[in-house]
Parts: structure tokens; sequence; C-alpha cells
């Protein structure tokens, strides 16, 4: 893996204001579709080597030598999901289907910067395979806010869209939304240092073996229980606590947006085809005209064009959906950290609550009173009391079990501590990250419903014309 | 922001039978007194330099592309026409509401300048209602029926659906009857009919409509041009034409007018979900801290775009679908004369060939067949004549829809880009003023 190179790279945003440029010259570009630049420099969070001493987070999460503490791959690897593909195969239960596969190329940033240009290296990977790869990131990650991926099926369509999982469109809009899930896994400081996440982008085969290799998949499964079990915190960290609120409340509003947009969109076509029966009647009637016959005739060319236009309108206004979307998906994983954090102060209740009631226990022992109910205690009583030995080989157990818990408490209590810190930490870069793009989005769908009114203005500008003839 | 709910004119308020004044008496016209040996507007100063506005203040709209503009029509003196330097001036403004125990009704009030010698003063002012007008236009179709009586806006309305005193309704129809008697005005022979002369002057109509009423019993004008059940061999080809051209050009009128419909209908559809839509932005910026800002910045502009939607829904209800419709009656109108002519014609050559067979009277023509004739031949003429004269009006009259048409949607897209325009420096600005992104 080469080294980091001097130079800056080049990560450009595409805020062009003729939306819809391919950027194909932006290369590094987190295109939500409309062109978001990443937050590369996250914040200095404590993700690389830990201090000696404390325990690290479950699971590796520092990649191989060489990559620096706070450098993200994106520095030093270009990344392009390029096509998309129709492949054929039998599937787990020996039946013939279809379905999608999308190349992944890579290449070294320094040849690039240096003006050569040799052929990137690539592998192709289907929509499964992204799936693995990023629940394997949110059980190893738990303190990240991990991006999302494209939905599996189109949502919030209008009636035009089709809900069809082969339709090309949906396919090309899925291929830009996985590289930008790529992209924006490169530019996190703790998930692109990953090394599974390397083996993804570079080799095809054995990948699957390799992640699950990890068991990976017994954590998420236990991870999806607990973050589905009820458990009262008795001291949430508040912020997590608002933060999960607004969690729910992005979701809800944007979900509306999106369903009203769907249905904007839907009328928006209908006003723009009615227009185009103009176009017919113009030039029946200009066959029964003479000085006004061509003006008609071209008049009504002009309301073809402008009933066709909505189609490239609308079609734009998708890519304004998926940034929406995005975000939408976006909020189930920033509420999983928030549910997290919950877990974690729980069990360190749970373990501060089971040690104090142990020491509890100790000092009744001792004294030989009894302040709370215990089945031990009532049995005893009834039964008779201890002799000394029993007392003391049962105070010996409880000793140890009161190291043993307070060891645990004290581990409990910086492993909280520190998923607070880093899971806070990726937040706020997460927090900033969105009010970016999403004001980008906001800007670029300005933009669009200019250029919406400029195509309107020259239209019927030129039907006018047109009609002035007549 | 124009609203949803008509707005009604200031009537004249609920008075008693007696307490009210008849609206063509004395009390009207004093506004204009004429002065015999003054012929200008200078000496009354009220209809020429007075500005036309209705009872509540509100200018009336003189701009629309449909009819001419009264304040033009009155210092357009010179103006050639047909190679006749035009010398009778007609405008309909002034709406007002008249509230009686027995009816309700709007008048206009009728202005004419003139320096015809048939007109005893150069300049009148009277009021007249829609009864008027079509009591007019019959008069005119009976005692001149080969010629193309221009339409008047439809008579009837649904009483439920449409509010009859509503402001939007009464500058339609006010539009409608000025463009009807200019036509009148401007027409060679029309003009000089007698019934609207008197439309123009008289002070009471109603006893010239009465009086008129008993001289027609008595002299059957009406049952004049009236032939029927005759046969006819072959329309000339001219006219063989006109009638094609009309039954397809009533086809796509009525064609555009249900796209018009069909369009201002799913516009509407549109308004209802854009007004849902902008406020979604709202209540997300309540929650929001640096994208507050910017998504007030784009429900404002959806609420923008609202109300210049709604105002395109409007004035295409008001001025565009009207006229397309008044062309609809033209066309009727023009079919039934073209229908009488062909009677004529019919009528002619029946008796023609009647003679024909009578082989005794070779004296000459029988006066009956020559009288068959002439009518025929003068109804010819004079239809040729109008028709060109409104294939021209025809031509003007669509340019300037479409044209108004255009206009009204490029100013709609305007005020939309307008808006969306104001919002971007806003956003732009706040995000290179915003925090600082590491490149």
């Amino acid at each position: 893996m080469a080294d980091s190179g001097s130079g800056d790279i080049a990560v450009t945003g595409n805020r062009d204001l003729a939306a819809g440029e391919s950027g194909s010259d932006a290369k590094n570009t987190v295109k939500s579709a409309a062109g978001v630049r990443p937050t590369t420099e996250a914040p200095t969070c404590r993700v690389g080597p830990r201090p000696a001493g404390l325990p690290g987070p479950r699971g590796c999460c520092v990649a191989a030598a060489g990559i620096r503490q706070g450098t993200t791959l994106l520095k030093t690897m270009e990344i392009n999901v390029a096509e998309a593909e129709k492949r054929t195969g039998k599937n787990a239960v020996n039946m013939l289907e279809t379905y999608t596969v999308y190349l992944i190329e890579t290449r070294p940033v320094d040849t690039v910067s240096e003006g050569i240009s040799p052929t990137p290296d690539s592998l192709w990977r289907r929509y499964s395979e992204f799936e693995i790869l990023r629940n394997y990131l949110l059980v190893t990650y738990p303190f990240v806010v991990v991006p999302p991926l494209p939905e599996k099926r189109a949502e919030f369509v209008w009636h035009k869209l089709s809900a069809d999982n082969m339709d090309p469109d949906f396919v090309e809009r899925r291929r830009v939304g996985l590289e930008n899930f790529l992209l924006r896994v490169a530019s996190h400081t703790a998930l692109s240092n990953d090394k599974i996440f390397f083996t993804f982008l570079t080799e095809e085969n054995g990948w699957k073996e390799i992640v699950f290799e990890t068991g990976f998949q017994a954590k998420a499964d236990s991870r999806l229980k607990a973050l589905n079990a009820t458990f009262r915190v008795k001291n949430p960290d508040k912020r997590f606590a608002e933060m999960k609120h607004y969690g729910d409340e992005l979701q809800s509003v944007i979900s509306q947006l999106l369903r009203v947009r769907a249905r904007v969109a839907d009328r928006l076509y209908g006003v723009y085809k009615v227009h185009g029966n103009y176009g017919r009647v113009f030039s029946e009637w200009s066959a029964i005209e003479k000085e006004m016959g061509d003006g008609l005739q071209s008049a009504g060319h002009h309301m073809d064009a402008y009933a066709a236009s909505v189609d490239d309108i609308l079609e734009e206004e998708e890519h304004y959906a998926d940034q929406l979307k995005e975000y939408l998906f976006y909020m189930d994983s920033l509420k999983a950290v928030c549910r997290k954090h919950e877990l974690t102060q729980f069990e360190l209740e749970m373990a501060a609550q089971d040690l104090s009631s142990k020491k509890q226990q100790r000092e009744e022992l001792a004294t030989g009173t009894v302040r709370t109910f215990s089945l031990k205690g009532m049995t005893s009583k009834l039964f008779g009391q201890e002799t000394p030995e029993q007392r003391e080989a049962k105070m010996k157990v409880l000793e140890e079990q009161i190291q043993e818990g307070e060891e645990e408490v004290k581990e409990k209590n910086s492993e909280c501590d520190e998923f607070v810190n880093n899971a806070w930490c990726d937040i706020e870069r997460f927090k900033d990250q969105k009010d970016h793009d999403l004001k980008e989005a906001l800007i670029s769908y300005a933009i669009m419903q200019i250029s919406m009114c400029k195509k309107g203005i020259q239209v019927w500008s030129n039907a006018k014309e047109c009609f002035n003839k007549m | 922001m124009s609203g949803g709910t008509p707005k009604t004119l200031c009537s004249s308020g609920q008075r008693s039978l007696q307490e009210i004044c008849h609206p063509l008496s004395a009390e009207d016209s004093s506004v204009l007194t004429p002065s015999p040996d003054v012929g200008t507007a200078a000496a009354t100063g009220s209809i020429g330099e007075k500005d036309l506005s209705l009872p509540n203040g509100t200018p009336v709209d003189t701009s629309s592309p449909a009819s001419s503009s009264s304040l033009l029509n009155r210092l357009q003196l010179d103006d050639d026409l047909d190679g006749e330097t035009r010398d009778l001036f007609v405008t309909v403004d002034d709406p007002r509401k008249h509230v009686s125990t027995m009816e309700t009704y709007i008048t206009y009030r009728v202005s004419t300048k003139t320096t015809r010698a048939e007109f005893d003063l150069p300049e009148y002012s009277v009021r007249r209602r829609y009864q008027d007008f079509d009591w007019l236009r019959i008069k005119l179709e009976e005692s001149q029926p080969t010629h193309l009586i221009p339409p008047l806006p439809e008579k009837f309305v649904m009483k439920g659906v449409v509010d009859r005193f509503s402001e939007e309704f009464v500058e339609t129809r006010r539009k409608a009857l000025d463009k009807f008697l200019k036509r009148v005005a401007d027409h060679p022979v029309l003009s000089f009919n007698e019934h609207f002369s008197v439309f123009l002057s008289a002070k009471d109509l109603n006893a010239y409509k009465k009086q008129g009423l008993a001289l027609l019993t008595k002299m059957g004008e009406s049952v004049k041009y009236v032939t029927g059940g005759y046969k006819l061999r072959g329309r000339p080809v001219e006219f063989a034409a006109m009638g094609e051209y009309l039954d397809v050009f009533t086809q796509k009128l009525g064609t555009i007018d249900r796209i018009a419909q069909r369009i201002i209908k799913e516009q509407s559809e549109y308004l209802v979900e854009l007004k849902e839509y902008g406020p979604v932005y709202s209540s997300w910026a309540s929650f929001e801290a640096e994208l507050q800002e910017p998504l007030e910045g784009v429900a404002g502009c959806v609420a923008n775009c609202c109300s210049a939607l709604e105002e395109l829904t409007e004035e295409m209800c008001e001025d565009f679908l009207p006229v397309l419709r008044e062309y609809v009656l033209y066309i009727e109108s023009m079919k039934n004369v073209l229908k009488k002519r062909d009677q004529v014609q019919a009528e002619y050559e029946t008796k023609l060939e009647a003679v024909a067979f009578r082989k005794e009277e070779r004296s000459g023509m029988p006066t009956d067949v020559e009288k068959c004739q002439d009518r025929m031949e003068c109804f010819n003429a004079d239809l040729k004549a109008d028709w060109d004269r409104w294939q021209n009006n025809k031509r003007q009259d669509f340019r300037q829809l479409l044209t108004g048409m255009a206009d009204k949607n490029i100013q709609y897209y305007e005020k939309c880009l307008a808006a969306w325009e104001s919002l971007i420096p806003l956003l732009q600005d706040k995000q290179e003023n915003g925090k600082p992104e590491t490149n």
C-alpha cells in the first residue's frame, strides 16, 4: 500500500450550476448524485492503536501497517463504481436467477496525480455483498454512524417510475448510491482503515469466506436482539436521547416530504403532457388556414417540445430525492449508535447494581444482620444457622465475586466512557456532514427549479414568436 | 394574494321601488350635460379624462388582449379602417349592480362619440343591461339577415355554479359586450342600422322596444326573409368552402377549449399538492438549527410559486376560455347565415325553373323571379364582404389570444424564477461563510 502522497487530493464537489453534469473530471467525488463533498478530515477520534492497559473495541479495526492514524483510504486510493451488468446464475436453492453486478474500480492516487493513468484494478460485486460488508461494519464499529446503502427496492415512486429492480434507471441510480457508500466509508478515519473493507475493494474471490471468519454474524444477531430489547436506563446521556429523538423526527419529516414530492411530480407530469395536445390540434388547424398556417404549425412544435421536456426535469429531480433518501436511511445508523450507548450504559448500571448487592450480602454475612430479604436468609432462619466454617467459605466466595465485580464495573465504566467519547465524536462529525450535504441538496434543488423555469420561459417565448407571425 | 372567493360589487343598495331611479333615467345622464353647440369632450370632461374604475375603486383592466382599450378607442380619431375614416366610437364600461324587490341585475354604461349626421348629439352616455344587448342582436339579425352579426357572451348562466355578480364574471362579460358593440360599430353596414343608433342614444329604450314590436307585427318585417322548403341544386364553390371551413374550425376550437380546460384542471390539482409540499419544509425547519433558514427559504419559494400558479389559472379562465367560446357562438350564427343564403338561392333557382317551363310568358322575367335574383346577388355580395372582414378580425383576435396565453405562461415562469434565484445567494453565502471545510 503506497504511502499517502504529500500532495493534496482534489476532492472537489460538483457545485456547477449546470446541474446534471456527470462530473467525470472530478474523480474522487462523493456524489450523492449531485455532488457532495465528504468531510475527509474527521475531528480527532481515538481510533488508532490503543494505549496499553485498556481493552480495545471488539474486533480489530487497525488496518495493515503503513496507514497512519488519522488518514483515510480515499487519500491514497481512487474508487469508482463504474458499471452495472446483468448476470444469470444458480442461487442457493439451485434455481436460476437474474441479478445485477457492479464493477468496482480502484487505482492508487499517486499515479493519477502524476499524469499516468494505468488501468484500474477492478472486481464485480453484487448488492448482497455490499449488505454483508455493511453489517460487518455495523457490528465492528458500533460507535460510528455507518453510511447507508441505497434502497433495496424502489420506494416513494410516482407513477411513471418503474418499481422494478431491473429497470435501467433504477440500476443506474443504485450504481451511484453504491459508489457513494464506498466513498463515504473510504473517507471515514476509522472505517476506511479496516482490513475487511480493503479486501472488499481488492479481492473478488474469497472475500466472503474472510469476512465470515471474523465471526461477525453471531455478533450481528446479538446486536439486533439487543437493539430491539426494551430496558430502562437510569442515567442515560441526555445528548444521545436528544439525538435519537432528532433521528425519529427527521425520518418522519423526510418520509412525508418524499411522499408529497412524488405526488407533486405526478401532477407536474400531467400538466406538461396535456400541452402536447396543443401540438396536434394546431397542426390540424393550420391545414385549413392560409396566412395563419405557418405560425400555428411552428407554435405546435414548440408545444410538443414543452410536453417532452418534463421527462428530463423529473429524472433530475430523482437525484434530489436520492439525496434525501440517503439521510432518511442514515437515521437508522444514528439511532443505532444512540441505542448502543443506552445498552452499554445499561450493562454498566447492571454490573454496578450487581456489585452493590454482593457488597451488601458481604456486610450482612459479616454482621449477621439481615437487611433485605433473601432466600438464603430465610432458609437459614428456617433450617438453622450456618456453621462458622460454612460462613467463612461463603465469605471467601463473596470476596472473590466482589473483586471480579469491581474489575468488571471498572471495565464497563471505561468502556462506557470510551464509547460515549468516540460515539459523540462521530456524531458531531456526522452532524456537520449532514448540515453540509443537505444544504448542498437544497441548493441543487433550487438550481433545478431555476433551470426548469428558464426552459419554460424559452419555450413559451418561442411559441409567442410563432403566434406573432400568425 | 388572489383568493378563491370572487369579490362582489358594491350595489346601489336596497331601496324601495319608488325610491329607485330607473337606471336609464335622468340621474345618470345628468353626468353628461349635452351642450348643443360644443361638439367636443371638453365640455363635459367626464368621459374623456375620467379614470375607468369599478365602484369599489379597482381600476378597470384596459390592457386585456381580448378587447381594445376604451381610452385608446376614444383617442383614435384619425384611424383608417377599410379606407374609411372612423367616425363612431363606442365603449362599454362601469358596471353597476341594481337591486330592486323584483330582481337584481347589472347595467353597463355605453358611451358613444360620433360625428355622424344621423346622430343628434356628438356624445351619448346611456345605461344598458344584458337584455338590451340581446334585443339589439336579435333586431340586427332580423333586419340584416345577409350579414354576419357578431356574437354575444352566453345568456344563461347556471345560478348555483357561477356567481353572476362576482367581479370576475362581470368583467368578463363587460369585455365581451364591449367587443360586440365595437364590431358592430366597425361594420360599414351594421353601424348604420337604426336599431343600433337607438340603442346607443335613447334614454328610454323600453319605450322604443314596445313601439318597435307593434310596428313589426303590422309590417311583418320579421317574416321578410323566411323562406323554406326549397331544394338547393349546387352551392357555389366559395360558399361551400366557407361552410367546410367553419365546420372544421368549430371542431378545432372545441378541441382547443377542451385542452385548455384540461390544463386548468391539471394545474389545479398540481396546486393542491404544492400547497401541501411547502409546509413540510417549514415543519422540518422547526427542529433544525443550521438548516432552518435554507428550509424556510425553500418553503417560501414554493409558496410564491403557488400564488403565481393561481394567477395563471385564473387568467386563463377569465381571458382565454370566454374568447374561445365566443368564437364558437360566432360560427354558429355564421352557419345560420350561410343556410339562409342557400335558401335564398334555392328559392331563386326553383322559381326560375318554374318560369322556364311556362312557355306562354316570354315578355320578360317576372318581377317575382327578378326580385329573387336580386335578393340572392345582394346576399352573396354582402356575405363575401363580411367573410373577408371576419377572416381578418379572426386572425387578429387569435393572434392576440394566443400571444396572450404565451405571455401569461412566461409571466408565471418569470415569477417562479425570481423566487428561486433570490434563494441561491442566501444559501450559497451561508455555505461559504459557515464551517470552514478542509479540502
